[in-house]
C-alpha cells in the first residue's frame, strides 16, 4: 500500500469572548499569512459589536475574578503557565514561548504579593488605624504589541489581570495566531469566561470603539504604532478619564525584566481611616 | 445523644510507611555513620510505626558539606527564576499527594485528618506557592536592590505542626538562595522523611535539602556546626535560650520562634457565640499544641458567667477519638512525656485552687489523651496564668475595664500572639495596638496565611515567618 | 441578655422593642459562615446516614407554590408524599404538605386519615405587600378550609424601615387568626441581608409568638443557607433559655440534596441537640429534595446507586 503523508485536520480562529469561542458577528474575516507571504488562515475581522459584546462579558467577569483571593488568582495563572508549557510546540519560535511562558510564571507570582509592596499602613498624626491597599481598577482595554506576538502580548496581558482586573485585547493586527492559541490555553486554565476577551482584526477600526468605552476603565495603548491614532485615542479616552497608558517612547525590549509599573498603571489605591479607642 | 455520627475512618493505606528510614542528604537516604536507630509511634495507639536514623556528629557534619556544596556550586547562583521553579514544582507535589501527607501527619503526630486535611495540607502547598513567587523578585522585597541569601541554614521544628513548620522553614530559605539541613521533632519525622521523596519527585538539586533525623543532640550539634552561617529554630524558650546562647559572639543570624502564654480576650460586646468558637478554636484546636494558643481566657466579668455557661455547653459537642476518623475535633496528645506535663500542670492549677470542670468526653484505652479541660478562678500568679501547658487547657481570668484587660494580657514574659472580640472596630484597634504581641487576632483565632508575618515579641522569640517580612531571615544585609 | 425575660414588657413600645432587639449580641459574619462550614465537613456514613434520611424524610413539608398548581397537581404530591416510594412500604410519610390558601380544601381531601399536616401560606405570600386586613382574610381562610399549619412572611417593609412594633403586631394578629393551628413565621432571611437581621428577626417573631422560625419562601435566593440556619437555632435555643418556650425551625428554598439535607441535621444536632431532632420542631421546605433522598435510602438499602426512573415525578 503507497504510504501517503496524512492530511492534516486546520483550525479555523475565531474571537474569544466570555470564555466561548464566537466568529465575529459581522461575519468577516482576513488573511494572515506567515512572514513569506505565504497563506495560514482567514482570522475573524472583529467589529464594533464584538468589542461591545466583550466589554460586557469582561464587566461581568469583574466582581468574580477581583473578588477572588489573589492566591486564587496566582493558582489559576500559574496553571496557564502550565498549560501553555504543554503546547510549546503550537508555537513558531520555541525561544519566544518560553520567554513568554517564564514572564507568565514571574508574573502570577505577583498576585498576592502586590498589596506588600505597592500598600502600606500610613502613620498619620492622630489616633487613626490607616490603611493604603491596592484594588484592581476594573475593565482594561489592551492593545498587543504588534512586534512580539506571544511575549509582549503576556508582558502587557498579565500584568493588566493578575490583581483582579478584567481585560478586553485587541490582538497584533499582522499575526494574530499566536494570540488565539493564548485564548486557547486560558479556555483550558480554570480562568473564569469573561475575564481576558481576545478580538482579532483591525485595530484601526476596532481601537477607538474601546477608547471611547464608558464602561472601560483603563486602556494601554502599548501596541499603537501610529502616533496620530494614539493621540485620537488617547483624547477619545480622556471623556470618562480612563487610565491610559501610552505607546512606548522607544522600543520595549519585551525580554528585559518589566518592573511592576505595568501592573501598579491599572491599580487603584484605597486608603481608610479607622478610629482607635476603646 | 440520639443523632450518632458512625465511624467514618480515612484509611491508612494510601501512605505507605517503611520500616525504617536513613537520613536524607545530598540527595540520597544514606545510613548513618556514628548515629542510633530509634523508633517513632502512632501516639494514638501507641503502635511503632517506624525505625527512623539519629545523626551523630559525623553525620551532621556530612550534612552541613552537602549543603555547602550544593549552595556554592548548584544553588546560590541558579537565576531566581530556576529556584522559583523548583519551589513551584514542590508546591504542586504537595498538592496532588496531599491526602497522603495528610494521613501520614496524623498518624505520626496525633492530630485529627480533618485539620491535617483541611488546615495543615493547604497551608503547607500555600506558603511553598508563596515563597516560590519571591525568589526572582527579591529586588522588590524591601531589602535592598540585589540581597544576597546567607549560605547554609540550620532548621530545627517542633512536634506540633511538623509539615507545616517544615514549609515555614524551607520554603524562604531556599526562595532567598539558601540551601538548608532541617532537624524535624524526634516524636514527628516522617512527613519530613516523605517531603524528602518530593524533593527528588521534584528533581531538586541534590544537597539544597537535607534532612537529619534525631533528637535533643542531633539539634544541638546542627545549630553549633561552624559550617552553618544561619540557624532557625521553633520549640520551647528554654531550648531557644540556649541556642542564643550558642550562637553568641559567632557570625550565625539567629530566629526564633518559642512559646507563649496568649490572652484571648472577651469583651461584654462581643459577638457571643462565633467569640465561644474563637476560644474554643483558640485552646483546643491542635489539642492545644500550639504555641500561639489562647490559653488565658480574659473575659469581662460583666459577661463571664453567660461566656462560661455557652463555652462549657458548646465543649460537650466535642469529639476526642481516633485522629482518623474524620469526625474527630480532638486528637492524641503527641507523647507520654507531653501527657505528664499537662497533667502535672492540671494539678498544679487544682492545688492552687481554681477549679476545674473537663467535658464528658470518653477517651480509648490505649494511646495518650487528655480531655478539653477548663479552670475557672484562675489568677495571674497561678502557675497555669503563667507557664505554657502546651495541651487542650483553659485557664480563665476576669477583668473590668478595657486597661485591665491589657494590663492582664500583657502581664507575661511571653508575647507570641494575642485574641480580642468585640463588636466595636475602634475598641478593637485601640487594644491591638497596646498588646504586645506578635499577632493579634481580633474576632477569629489561629488564623494562618504564607502572606502574614507570623512571630513574637519578647521571650517567644525574634524574627517573623510569613510574608515579605519572612524573607528577612534568610537574606544578607 | 438577662436569663428571665418578661414578653409583655419587651414589646410594650415601639422604643422598648427597638432597644431589645438591637441589644441582642452581634453576629460577626466570618465567624458564623466558618462554624457553618466546618459543621459541613462532618462525616455521615453508614448507621447514621440510614437514621439521618429517614428521619429528614419525616420532617420534609412536600411544597407546591406555583400559579399553575391545580388540583390535580395537588392531588398527586399528596399521593407522594403519604407514599413517597411506591415499591417500599418502609418508607416513611412526610411531615406536611405545604400549598396556597385556594389548594387547601383539596390538600384536606387527599390527605384524609393521615397524619401528615396541611401547611397553608398565607398572609400576602410571599411578597406580604397588602393591606393587614387582607393577609388576615387570607389566613381565616385557610384555617376555616382545615389547615393546621400556617406559614406566615414577616412584614420586610415594616422590618427594614425600623417598624419593629408594626411587625410584632402584624404576627400577634395572625397568631390570633389561626386559632388551633400552628404558626410560622417566614422571616425571607435572603432580603433580611444581615446575620444581625437574621437574630433580630427570629426574636421579634418569638416574642410575638410564633410556634416555628421559617427562612425563606423560596421565592428568591438566596433562601436556605447553612450559616442562616445557624444563626436561627441559636436563637431558638437561647429563647427558650431566656422565656421557657421551645420554637421550631424550617429553612425552606434552594435544599435539594441528601447531603445538604444531613448538613442541616448536624446543625441541628450540634447546636440545639436531641430536642429539635424531631419533625415536630425541625422541617424542610422542599420540593425535589425528597427524591433525593429516596435514591439514596435505596443505595443504601442495596448497595446500587439509582436513578431518576425509579423515583416518581408527580
Amino acid at each position: 500500500m503507497r504510504a501517503e503523508a496524512r492530511l492534516p485536520v486546520r483550525k479555523t480562529y475565531k474571537l474569544f469572548i466570555g470564555g466561548a469561542f464566537p466568529r465575529s458577528e459581522s461575519g468577516r474575516s482576513y488573511v494572515v499569512t506567515s512572514v513569506n507571504g505565504d497563506f495560514l488562515a482567514n482570522a475573524a475581522l472583529g467589529s464594533r459589536k464584538d468589542v461591545r459584546e466583550a466589554v460586557v462579558a469582561a464587566r461581568k467577569a469583574f466582581p468574580g475574578w477581583s473578588g477572588a483571593t489573589a492566591y486564587n488568582r496566582g493558582q489559576i495563572l500559574y496553571r496557564v503557565a502550565e498549560m501553555l508549557e504543554g503546547r510549546r510546540d503550537q508555537f513558531v519560535a520555541a525561544a519566544a514561548v518560553d520567554a513568554a511562558i517564564d514572564r507568565w510564571v514571574w508574573y502570577a507570582g505577583w498576585a498576592d504579593k502586590l498589596a506588600q509592596v505597592h500598600g502600606n499602613a500610613n502613620p498619620v498624626a492622630g489616633p487613626y488605624f490607616n490603611l493604603s491597599a491596592p484594588e484592581p481598577t476594573g475593565v482594561v482595554g489592551i492593545v498587543a504589541p504588534p512586534d512580539s506576538a506571544l511575549l509582549g502580548l503576556v508582558s502587557v496581558l498579565a500584568p493588566a489581570i493578575v490583581s483582579g482586573n478584567t481585560a478586553v485585547v485587541l490582538a497584533a493586527e499582522e499575526r494574530p495566531l499566536p494570540a488565539i492559541t493564548l485564548a486557547e490555553v486560558l479556555a483550558t486554565s480554570d480562568l473564569p469566561g469573561g475575564v481576558v476577551n481576545l478580538i482579532t482584526g483591525r485595530v484601526a477600526e476596532t481601537a477607538p470603539w474601546l477608547a471611547g468605552h464608558l464602561d472601560v476603565n483603563a486602556l494601554d495603548l502599548t501596541g499603537v504604532a501610529d502616533p496620530d491614532l494614539a493621540v485620537t485615542l488617547e483624547r477619545d479616552a480622556a471623556e470618562n478619564l480612563k487610565r491610559v497608558r501610552r505607546p512606548a517612547e522607544v522600543p520595549v525590549d519585551w525580554n528585559a525584566e518589566p518592573g511592576i509599573d505595568r501592573m501598579v498603571a491599572y491599580l487603584e489605591t484605597k486608603t481608610v481611616w479607622h478610629p482607635k479607642g476603646v | 445523644m440520639r443523632f450518632q455520627y458512625a465511624p467514618a475512618p480515612e484509611s491508612s493505606s494510601i501512605v505507605d510507611i517503611r520500616s525504617s528510614y536513613g537520613l536524607f542528604i545530598g540527595g540520597e537516604f544514606v545510613d548513618a555513620k556514628d548515629g542510633e536507630l530509634f523508633k517513632t509511634i502512632n501516639p494514638a495507639s501507641e503502635d511503632v510505626l517506624a525505625e527512623v536514623t539519629a545523626a551523630g556528629a559525623s553525620d551532621v557534619d556530612t550534612a552541613v558539606a552537602a549543603a555547602r556544596d550544593a549552595y556554592e556550586h548548584r544553588w546560590r547562583d541558579l537565576p531566581g527564576r530556576d529556584r522559583a521553579k523548583y519551589l513551584y514544582r514542590i508546591a504542586r507535589l504537595i498538592q496532588e499527594r496531599s491526602r497522603e501527607l495528610a494521613v501520614l501527619e496524623s498518624i505520626d503526630n496525633g492530630k485529627p485528618i480533618r485539620e491535617s486535611r483541611d488546615v495543615d495540607l493547604p497551608l503547607v502547598a500555600a506558603h511553598f506557592f508563596y515563597y516560590a513567587g519571591w525568589a526572582d523578585k527579591l529586588s522588590y522585597a524591601g531589602f535592598g536592590p540585589e540581597p544576597r541569601p546567607l549560605g547554609v541554614a540550620a532548621q530545627v521544628i517542633p512536634w506540633n505542626f511538623p509539615l507545616l513548620m517544615l514549609a515555614w522553614k524551607i520554603a524562604p530559605a531556599l526562595a532567598a538562595g539558601n540551601t538548608v539541613v532541617l532537624k524535624p521533632a524526634e516524636t514527628t519525622p516522617l512527613t519530613a522523611l516523605h517531603f524528602a521523596e518530593i524533593c527528588r519527585q521534584a528533581d531538586l538539586p541534590p544537597g539544597v535539602v537535607n534532612i537529619v533525623t534525631g533528637a535533643g543532640e542531633t539539634g544541638r550539634l546542627l545549630v553549633e556546626h561552624p559550617g552553618v552561617d544561619k540557624v532557625a529554630f521553633t520549640g520551647s524558650t528554654e531550648v531557644g535560650r540556649a541556642i542564643a546562647r550558642a550562637v553568641a559572639g559567632t557570625r550565625k543570624r539567629l530566629t526564633l520562634e518559642l512559646g507563649g502564654k496568649a490572652a484571648n480576650i472577651v469583651f461584654d460586646d462581643a459577638p457571643v457565640d462565633q467569640a465561644v468558637e474563637g476560644i474554643v478554636n483558640g485552646i483546643f484546636f491542635n489539642q492545644g499544641h500550639v504555641c500561639c494558643a489562647g490559653s488565658r481566657l480574659l473575659v469581662q466579668e460583666s459577661v463571664a458567667e453567660e461566656v462560661l455557661d455557652a463555652l462549657k455547653r458548646r465543649m460537650a459537642t466535642l469529639r476526642v477519638g481516633d485522629p482518623l476518623d474524620k469526625n474527630t475535633d480532638v486528637g492524641a496528645i503527641n507523647s507520654a512525656a507531653q501527657l505528664a506535663r499537662i497533667r502535672e500542670l492540671s494539678d498544679a492549677g487544682t492545688a492552687e485552687g481554681a477549679e476545674r470542670w473537663s467535658a464528658p468526653c470518653v477517651v480509648p484505652d490505649k494511646g495518650f489523651w487528655f480531655v478539653p479541660t477548663i479552670f475557672t478562678g484562675v489568677s495571674q500568679a497561678h502557675r497555669i496564668a503563667r507557664e505554657e501547658i502546651f495541651g487542650p487547657v483553659l485557664s480563665v481570668l476576669t477583668f473590668r475595664t478595657p486597661a485591665e484587660a491589657v494590663e492582664k494580657a500583657n502581664n507575661t514574659p511571653y508575647g507570641l500572639s494575642a485574641g480580642v472580640w468585640s463588636e466595636k472596630g475602634s475598641r478593637i484597634l485601640a487594644i491591638a495596638d497596646k498588646l504586645r504581641a506578635g499577632v493579634v487576632w481580633a474576632n477569629t483565632f489561629n488564623k494562618f496565611d504564607p502572606t502574614s508575618p507570623f512571630g513574637g515579641y519578647k521571650e517567644s522569640g525574634y524574627g517573623r515567618e510569613g510574608g515579605r517580612h519572612g524573607l528577612e531571615a534568610y537574606l544578607a544585609r | 441578655m438577662s436569663t428571665s425575660t418578661h414578653v409583655g414588657d419587651i414589646a410594650r413600645s415601639a422604643s422598648t422593642l427597638r432597644g431589645y432587639l438591637h441589644g441582642l449580641p452581634g453576629v460577626d459574619r466570618v465567624g458564623a459562615e466558618a462554624r457553618a462550614a466546618a459543621l459541613a465537613t462532618r462525616s455521615i456514613k453508614t448507621t447514621a446516614k440510614a437514621w439521618a434520611i429517614d428521619l429528614a424524610i419525616r420532617m420534609v413539608d412536600l411544597t407546591t407554590l406555583e400559579g399553575s398548581d391545580t388540583p390535580g397537581k395537588v392531588r398527586a404530591l399528596c399521593a407522594k408524599a403519604r407514599r413517597p416510594d411506591p415499591t417500599d412500604p418502609s418508607c416513611p410519610s412526610v411531615a406536611a404538605v405545604c400549598v396556597y390558601p385556594s389548594m387547601v380544601p383539596t390538600a384536606v381531601a387527599a390527605l384524609d386519615g393521615s397524619a401528615i399536616h396541611v401547611a397553608s401560606v398565607a398572609t400576602a405570600f410571599p411578597s406580604g405587600q397588602a393591606p393587614l386586613s387582607v393577609k388576615l382574610a387570607d389566613t381565616r381562610a385557610a384555617v376555616a378550609d382545615g389547615a393546621d399549619e400556617i406559614d406566615m412572611v414577616l412584614n420586610r417593609g415594616a422590618f427594614l424601615s425600623g417598624r419593629y412594633l408594626d411587625a410584632y403586631e402584624e404576627i400577634l394578629a395572625v397568631k390570633e387568626a389561626c386559632g388551633s393551628a400552628h404558626l410560622k413565621v417566614i422571616l425571607e432571611t435572603g432580603e433580611l441581608a444581615t446575620y444581625d437581621n437574621v437574630r433580630r428577626a427570629s426574636w421579634l417573631a418569638m416574642l410575638a409568638g410564633a410556634d416555628f422560625i421559617k427562612t425563606s419562601t423560596g421565592k428568591i435566593t438566596p433562601a436556605a443557607t447553612l450559616p442562616v440556619t445557624l444563626v436561627m437555632l441559636e436563637a431558638v435555643r437561647d429563647f427558650r433559655a431566656a422565656a421557657g418556650r421551645q420554637v421550631g425551625v424550617k429553612p425552606a428554598g434552594g435544599i435539594r440534596t441528601s447531603k445538604d439535607a444531613l448538613r442541616y441535621l448536624v446543625l441541628v444536632n450540634e447546636t440545639v441537640g436531641d430536642d429539635w431532632l424531631d419533625p415536630d420542631w425541625f422541617r424542610f421546605g422542599a420540593s425535589t429534595l425528597l427524591n433525593d433522598l429516596l435514591l439514596q435510602r435505596s443505595k443504601l438499602a442495596t448497595g446500587r446507586y439509582s436513578g431518576p426512573d425509579y423515583v416518581t415525578l408527580d
